[in-house]
């Protein structure tokens, strides 16, 4: 293991940030911490580095222990939201930073801070101040500096959340085929599940200090440990108390057998997918599907259909519903 | 022209005549009398030993006053900014207090302190040696006291602004806090120092009040120039005042626009 959290409590006065929190990192692989914000994600990235302290518990990494080692004695590089660029420095003094605190030689600082402004695709921008940059690069700029030290492991907190989206989906697919190019065991905190569904190897789900779940992608989207895991990766919606992802549930215009009878009140296309909305009894419920699919099924709106969950479909008895209802709303 | 034009013109002219009547004529009017008679009264003037010495004497008690100020300046914003403590508030109100309370009480505070009589740290002091009032250091001390806030009020603000994320990546890729104080911290703030230092500069080459009570205005030892100023127009000496007061007002003109000539444009 890279690195081993073990019952880390963590309070801002009142507020408990993180409580009785435990992990373990594989070396080499791509973490993502996923949660609502204020949840309790970014402070253990944060205790990680050294930037805070834990008031119980132990941090660990690469086999030392490091939880009350200062953060430039952990070897770690970390990536912040707003870059936090050496706005008086060039791109290449900003990427050379770590290496000339470590007073290596000029010319190995130089040929790797080439290295690192091809591996980012910045070279023609060495010369150049931050303020000079997009935001997009700003951010690649900020990676390169982390990795120029060569860290144990690399951490990324919200990295993309101050990009806009067109930029955010590249940086995203860009740090993916990084990371398996470069293999350092990588920390990413992000509030957006997409974003963690498509990059990491695995997946912590924090949420009010605490870890609600953790595992590989297909196993929190397939088999959610609870209500909150499910609502909180992918769309879902209730039928009949019970949560279920609304591309899980199938309609029909006769009875396939186990299903509910229901009047389809809305139908909205959205791309390549179409969203219709049923009432079963008292329940709103959400369904979608593909516009072909859609098309062969040849429902009417304002008619009546059949509804059940495909078979394996996960579901999750539903026990909080304002979760449920803040996804519906993100889902419609 | 509309209604919003005339508003505008009107406005720039009040706040260029504002600006004329109290700062620019009157400031004129002292060169345009030092050099009513040529460059005589400039000779004069630069001829007396009292006024030559005391020109010496404010520049160096002006450069050591902000040598004070630029490092305990730097401290304090920099605890002041990144440090959360008890008292906080009340140590950001007190500083300041030397530019709310006027120069001359601070000048009698001083000599309640130091004196050599019953001075609360002053009678020590005296036991070994060491005078405050009536000598440099009491004169060094007045004018930090009135000055401090200058510095200070410059760097506080631009340490709020530029937030903690620099150092904090500093640190994360290894350096330790001198090393992040002096790479990122001290460029960051690098013109904010460098304005207060010009302002503390000037406010230093003025100090009045404050000096006048804590220095005794020993003629030739202890008399700063703006004691000169005031003495030698008083006995009717008032072409050296004017010279002397033309001298401490360029010094003071030049070190701003120097700074305003090599401060980058759009940098505040």
């Amino acid at each position: 293991m890279s690195i081993e959290v073990r019952g880390v409590n963590k309070r801002f006065g009142d507020f408990v940030a993180l409580d009785d929190v435990s992990v373990s990192i594989p070396s080499g692989s791509l973490t993502a911490l996923l949660g609502p914000s204020g949840g309790g994600k970014s402070t253990l990235l944060r205790i990680i580095a050294g930037l805070e302290f834990a008031d119980t518990g132990s941090v660990e990494i690469e086999g030392v222990e490091a939880t009350h080692l200062p953060p430039q004695q952990r070897n770690v590089g970390f990536v912040f939201q707003h870059y936090a660029a050496f706005k008086h420095m060039s791109v290449a003094r900003n990427i050379a930073f770590g290496l000339e605190i470590r007073r290596r030689p000029k010319a190995e600082v130089r040929s790797r801070v080439a290295e690192l402004l091809a591996l980012v695709h910045l070279t023609q921008f060495a010369g150049r101040l931050p303020s000079q940059l997009s935001g997009g690069q700003r951010q690649r700029m900020a990676l390169a500096r982390a990795l120029a030290v060569e860290p144990t492991v690399l951490l990324l907190d919200e990295p993309f959340g101050a990009l806009d989206a067109k930029v955010r989906q590249e940086l995203r697919d860009w740090l993916r085929r990084l990371h398996d190019e470069v293999n350092v065991t990588t920390v990413l905190v992000t509030h957006d599940q997409d974003e963690a569904l498509e990059v990491a190897d695995e997946i912590v789900v924090i949420n009010d200090g605490r870890i609600e779940q953790i595992g590989t992608p297909d196993q929190l989207y397939d088999e959610p440990a609870n209500d909150f895991v499910m609502s909180f990766l992918g769309p879902v919606t209730r039928l009949g108390g019970q949560l279920v992802r609304p591309h899980d549930l199938e309609l029909s215009t006769s009875d396939p057998g186990g299903g509910r009878l229901c009047s389809i009140t809305r139908v909205t296309r959205v791309g390549f997918e179409v969203r219709v909305e049923i009432e079963v009894g008292d329940e709103t419920v959400l369904v979608t599907m593909t516009r072909t699919h859609y098309a062969a099924l040849g429902l009417d709106l304002g008619g009546t259909a059949w509804v059940r969950p495909v078979a394996g479909a996960p579901t999750v008895a539903g026990s909080s519903n304002a979760a449920v209802q803040r996804d519906f709303a993100d889902a419609g | 022209m509309t209604d919003s034009r005339v508003v505008r013109y009107v406005l720039r002219f009040v706040a260029v005549a504002y600006l004329f009547l109290l700062v620019a004529w009157p400031v004129s009017l002292v060169a345009k009398n030092t050099f009513a008679h040529g460059w005589s009264s400039m000779r004069t003037a630069l001829a007396d030993p009292i006024v030559t010495g005391s020109l010496k004497l404010t520049v160096y008690v002006a450069v050591v006053a902000v040598i004070f100020n630029l490092v305990f300046g730097v401290g304090i914003s920099l605890i002041l900014v990144r440090r959360r403590f008890p008292g906080r508030r009340a140590l950001s109100a007190l500083i300041d207090l030397p530019l709310a309370v006027s120069p001359v009480v601070v000048g009698l505070a001083l000599v309640l302190t130091y004196n050599r009589r019953d001075g609360w740290l002053g009678t020590t002091l005296e036991d070994h040696g060491f005078h405050v009032l009536f000598a440099n250091p009491g004169i060094i001390m007045a004018t930090t006291f009135v000055s401090l806030p200058l510095m200070i009020r410059e760097i506080v603000p631009v340490l709020e602004e530029i937030g903690t994320d620099q150092e904090q990546a500093a640190r994360s890729l290894g350096a330790n806090p001198r090393q992040t104080f002096l790479r990122i911290t001290l460029p960051s703030i690098k013109w904010a120092v460098v304005y207060g230092v010009v302002l503390s500069l000037a406010r230093a080459l003025g100090e009045f009040g404050a000096v006048k009570i804590v220095a005794g205005n020993i003629a030739g030892r202890t008399q700063t120039a703006t004691q000169v100023v005031e003495q030698t127009y008083q006995d009717f000496q008032q072409n050296t005042a004017y010279a002397t007061s033309f001298i401490l007002a360029l010094l003071a003109v030049a070190s701003i626009v120097v700074v305003s000539i090599i401060r980058p444009k759009g940098n505040t």
